[in-house]
C-alpha cells in the first residue's frame, strides 16, 4: 500500500469537516464536523506509525481519542447551556461578545 | 507461476496488496460519501447516523493499517460512547432546526471555498512529498508493545490524559446542571 492513499483520503476528511464547521450553524452539527476533523487526524497518525513502523503513532492516536471524548463532553454541556439560556442552538445568534 | 502465485508473491515481498488496496478504496469511499452527507444533510440525526459509518470507516482503516487497538479504541469510544452522547445531545436540545438557505448561501459558497482551497493545497504537498513511499505491514503491531509504550514512555502524557478526563467530567457536570 501506498503511505499517501491514505494521507489522501485524510486530507479530505479534513477538508470536510472543515467544510461543516464553517458552513453549518447548528451548535451540534458543529462538533460533529470537529469530530470528522479529529478522525482525520488519528488516520495520519497511525498511517505513520505504520510507515515508520513505531509504535508512537497508535499511542497518540488513542490519546487524540480521549481528548476527543473530554472534548465532546464539555461542548456538548456548553450547547445545552447556551440551549438552556436562548432556546435556541444557532451559533450565529449567540453573538454577545461580538461587541 | 498461476496468477494466484503471482500474487502472494507480490503480496510477501510488499510490492502489492490487491486485497488491500481494493477494501481501502471501498472503504475510502464510503467515508468520504458519508462525511460529505454528515455536513450536508438537514436532519441532525441523519448527520449523526452518517457518522456513524465514517466512524467506523476510520476503525475499519486502521485495522488495514495492522493497528487493531486503536480499531476497537475507536469502536467502543467512537461509536459506543460519543454517537451516544451527540444523539442525548440532539434529544435535549430539540435540535431539528434545518439551516436557513436564505441566510446560509453565502456562507456555504465561502465555506466551499476554503474547504477546496485547502484540498488542492492540502493534495499538492503530500503528492509532492510522499509519491513514491510505501507501507509494509508485516505483522500486525501488539497490544503488549502499545501498553509498554504508554505505561513506559509516555506515562508523563498518559496521566495527563486521565486528569484532564476529570476536569472535564467535573466541568461538563458543573456546566450542564440546573440551578
Amino acid at each position: 500500500m501506498i503511505l499517501n492513499q491514505f494521507l489522501l483520503l485524510a486530507a479530505v476528511l479534513f477538508c470536510i469537516g472543515v467544510y461543516g464547521v464553517l458552513a453549518r450553524r447548528n451548535g451540534i452539527m458543529v462538533l460533529m464536523s470537529v469530530e470528522i476533523i479529529l478522525n482525520s487526524v488519528n488516520i495520519n497518525l497511525v498511517a505513520f506509525g505504520a510507515f515508520r513502523d513505531h509504535v508512537a503513532g497508535e499511542v497518540f492516536a488513542l490519546f487524540v481519542i480521549a481528548v476527543a471524548a473530554a472534548e465532546v463532553g464539555i461542548g456538548l454541556a456548553i450547547v445545552l447551556l447556551i440551549y438552556r439560556n436562548r432556546r435556541s442552538i444557532d451559533l450565529t445568534e449567540a453573538d454577545l461578545l461580538k461587541g | 507461476m498461476t496468477p494466484a502465485g503471482v500474487l502472494a508473491a507480490g503480496a510477501a515481498s510488499g510490492d502489492l496488496f490487491v486485497a488491500q488496496n481494493v477494501f481501502f478504496g471501498v472503504i475510502a469511499l464510503v467515508m468520504i460519501v458519508s462525511a460529505i452527507r454528515c455536513v450536508t444533510t438537514r436532519n441532525v440525526v441523519h448527520a449523526a447516523l452518517w457518522l456513524v459509518l465514517v466512524l467506523a470507516g476510520a476503525a475499519a482503516q486502521f485495522i488495514l493499517l495492522g493497528s487493531e487497538f486503536v480499531a476497537v479504541t475507536q469502536v467502543l469510544v467512537y461509536i459506543g460512547a460519543i454517537i451516544v452522547l451527540f444523539l442525548f445531545g440532539i434529544m435535549l436540545t430539540k435540535a431539528s432546526m434545518g439551516d436557513d438557505d436564505s441566510v446560509a448561501g453565502e456562507k456555504r459558497l465561502m465555506a466551499g471555498l476554503v474547504a477546496v482551497l485547502l484540498a488542492v493545497v492540502m493534495g499538492i504537498a503530500l503528492v509532492d512529498s510522499y509519491s513514491d513511499t510505501r507501507v509494509v505491514i508485516d505483522e500486525p503491531q501488539r497490544f503488549a508493545a502499545v501498553s509498554d509504550a504508554i505505561f513506559s514512555q509516555y506515562i508523563v502524557a498518559f496521566e495527563a490524559v486521565s486528569v484532564l478526563l476529570l476536569a472535564a467530567l467535573i466541568g461538563a457536570i458543573v456546566v450542564a446542571r440546573k440551578e
